[in-house]
């Protein structure tokens, strides 16, 4: 840095270029072991959902796969072997009934469950922060729609409604069904957060200052007000993350999520219920799964939510 | 033709008891190169009047006239307001530490004005943003540009929202509390900037405050403002040697000084009034230590020749102004 008196300086060696309020926050989150161990298992879960064709060619069996010979007949289907019939070539067991690879099935699950979820997050993300924007930064009528709105959507108990969508929709792209239900039924909650922030950040003293260099409305929404939604917007979406890939579980736990035989965490659960006396392994695979991916993304968004913004939380 | 004309100006704020009358009747007129303090009490209607000159009020009722270099802007359109702001007329705000968008560079936001207002590209309007940091005395504005503004320290970043109002060379400046926000070493500088600035490029000024002794330091001409009303206008030094009417009197009473009179200052008794129901006749008269007869009737107009005063005490004939 050079020899300015009038720069703050935090930390004993700053970077010399300017520190973006981002850039803060990120070496805050480099501190932050729970962030670090968040984000290495969703790192992990990521990869592994990417590299699924891959890891399924080290083992030799697709997903989908049926291996009469690793299941026992004369216990009425469950797997050989001990937990589960895990062995060199089935990693973690076979399926009761089927006698496919646990492990492949549960590294394409892995994509489903992360691929839905995202998507869902992304489309109420987007719909919430466009609406919650025009709703705080309109006012009046526009405000008022879209608000009655989001109390309206809110008010649906969520679970039985996406069931009931779910089986009235037409049965065409599962995967996007569940993608678009979800992120209807997820908006509002994003929206009302963005709306809130709207309100209070629309009459900030540097609006103003935008408005009196005679900025356009346009300009200002996108340029002024936008960015400062952009912190809190990404720590709801980490955290309703965890919710979706929740839900999504459950859906197909229902047995309405994706159609078999695509695998999925829920459906596998759901699969295991009847087995678990025999083979508790085979319930243990998915369910480690789920609970090691939602407690990883909600460490991640926690983590995000100290690390932007410093003066709120506990740390 | 005066630079800035404001004749009869209403500011009002409908609201669920009421309406408000935040500015009143208010007229003035500002040439290039002077510099017009606005001074009051918190509620007088100065900051109303600023912001009706940059057409920024929302919700309010703005009504009268507001003529910059012979274009009207109250009643103009959205659009053709938003084309004179920045451009023909800029502000600067009272809180430097909140003005600036905590996301963006200095050097961007500076620029940002450039490129609206004339379409330059990035790259020269870049190099206009360091400029104009230049201009303000910001050091090394080249690395500084490249800053947020929370690396900045209070004084800096006024320096900064100047730069940025006059990067499109405004003719008209309006600084609302300019000084109010920093500390008393800084203000001496920030207001020697923005005599400084209006000096080099004949600039018209607006200087809304509340400190007379800001006034006194830079404004060549005082408008008094007592509840949305000019009460008094006078040049500086007149209205500092003889003020004429009563409440001037009572501020500048209450002002320490050491060329005064031996003693505390005495402060104005009382409070502003109540703008949703202001008192009849003469809005001070509550307040005023030298009331007489008609002052709670009949509404006092402003007269004078060319020092002004809105008090029944200067036309009544027995009564000489002391």
């Amino acid at each position: 840095m050079s020899a300015l008196p009038l720069t703050p300086g935090r930390h004993a060696a700053p970077p010399p270029a300017g520190r973006s309020p981002w850039r803060l926050a990120g070496a805050r989150l480099r501190h932050d072991r729970a962030a670090l161990l968040g984000l290495a298992i969703v790192a992990l879960f990521v990869l592994m959902a990417l590299a699924a064709p891959l890891l399924t060619a080290l083992n030799g069996h697709g997903p989908n796969e049926f291996h009469p010979e690793k299941i026992d007949d004369a216990l009425a289907g469950a797997p050989r072997g001990s937990f589960g019939g895990i062995d060199a070539h089935f990693w973690l067991g076979a399926e009761p009934g089927t006698g496919r690879d646990v492990f492949s099935r549960m590294v394409y699950g892995a994509r489903i469950s992360l691929l839905i979820s995202l998507l869902a997050t992304a489309v109420a993300t987007t719909a919430g922060t466009a609406l919650g924007l025009t709703a705080g930064f309109a006012g009046g009528r526009t405000d008022l729609l879209i608000s009655r709105v989001m109390d309206l959507v809110l008010s649906f108990p969520q679970l039985i409604f996406m069931i009931a969508l779910v089986s009235v929709l037409p049965e065409a792209n599962r995967t996007l069904e569940l993608v678009l239900v979800m992120g209807f039924f997820g908006w509002p909650y994003i929206g009302r957060i963005v709306r809130g922030q709207t309100l209070s950040l629309r009459n900030r003293e540097f609006v103003d200052a935008a408005r009196a260099t005679g900025m356009t409305r346009r300009r200002i929404v996108f340029h002024e007000v936008l960015p400062n939604l952009m912190a809190p917007v990404l720590v709801y979406a980490t955290l309703t993350i965890p919710v979706n890939i929740g839900t999504e579980a459950a859906l197909s736990f229902l047995g309405i999520g994706v159609r078999p035989p695509t695998a999925s965490w829920g459906q596998m659960m759901s699969k295991a219920i009847g087995w678990y006396q025999v083979d508790p392994a085979y319930f243990v695979v998915p369910g480690v799964c789920l609970l090691l991916t939602v407690l990883a993304f909600t460490l991640l968004g926690d983590a995000f939510r100290d690390a932007l913004d410093p003066r709120g939380g506990n740390r | 033709m005066s630079l800035l004309t404001v004749r009869d100006l209403t500011v009002e704020f409908p609201g669920p008891r009421g309406t408000v009358r935040a500015v009143d009747g208010l007229s003035f007129a500002l040439e290039r190169g002077r510099t017009l303090g606005i001074v009051g009490e918190s509620g007088s209607g100065k900051s109303a009047t600023s912001l009706a000159i940059m057409g920024l009020h929302a919700a309010a009722r703005v009504g009268g006239s507001i003529e910059l270099d012979g274009t009207e802007i109250v009643g103009a359109g959205r659009e053709a307001v938003r084309a004179l702001r920045g451009r023909r007329m800029a502000m600067i705000f009272q809180d430097p530490m909140s003005s600036l968008h905590p996301n963006h560079r200095v050097g961007e936001q500076i620029a940002e004005t450039r490129r609206l207002h004339f379409g330059a590209s990035r790259r020269r309007a870049r190099e206009d943003a360091v400029r104009a940091l230049a201009d303000v005395g910001v050091p090394a504005p080249r690395e500084r540009a490249r800053d947020f503004p929370h690396q900045f320290s209070g004084g800096m970043r006024q320096r900064v929202m100047i730069a940025m109002a006059l990067a499109c060379e405004p003719d008209l400046l309006i600084a609302d509390e300019p000084t109010t926000a920093l500390d008393v070493t800084v203000q001496a500088q920030i207001l020697e900037l923005i005599a400084g600035v209006q000096r080099d490029r004949g600039l018209a000024v607006v200087l809304i405050t509340h400190d007379l002794g800001v006034v006194a330091r830079v404004a060549d001409d005082v408008l008094v403002m007592y509840a949305g009303r000019s009460v008094e206008k006078a040049a500086v030094a007149e209205l500092f040697t003889g003020p004429r009417h009563p409440y001037t009197r009572g501020l500048l009473g209450s002002l320490p000084r050491l060329d005064g009179p031996p003693g505390a200052p005495a402060p104005i008794p009382g409070n502003p009034p109540d703008l949703l129901s202001p008192p009849g006749g003469c809005p001070f008269h509550p307040r005023c230590p030298e009331r007489i007869d008609g002052c709670a009737t009949v509404r006092p107009e402003l007269t004078g020749g060319a020092h002004p005063a809105a008090c029944h005490l200067l036309s009544a004939p027995e009564e000489a102004a002391p």
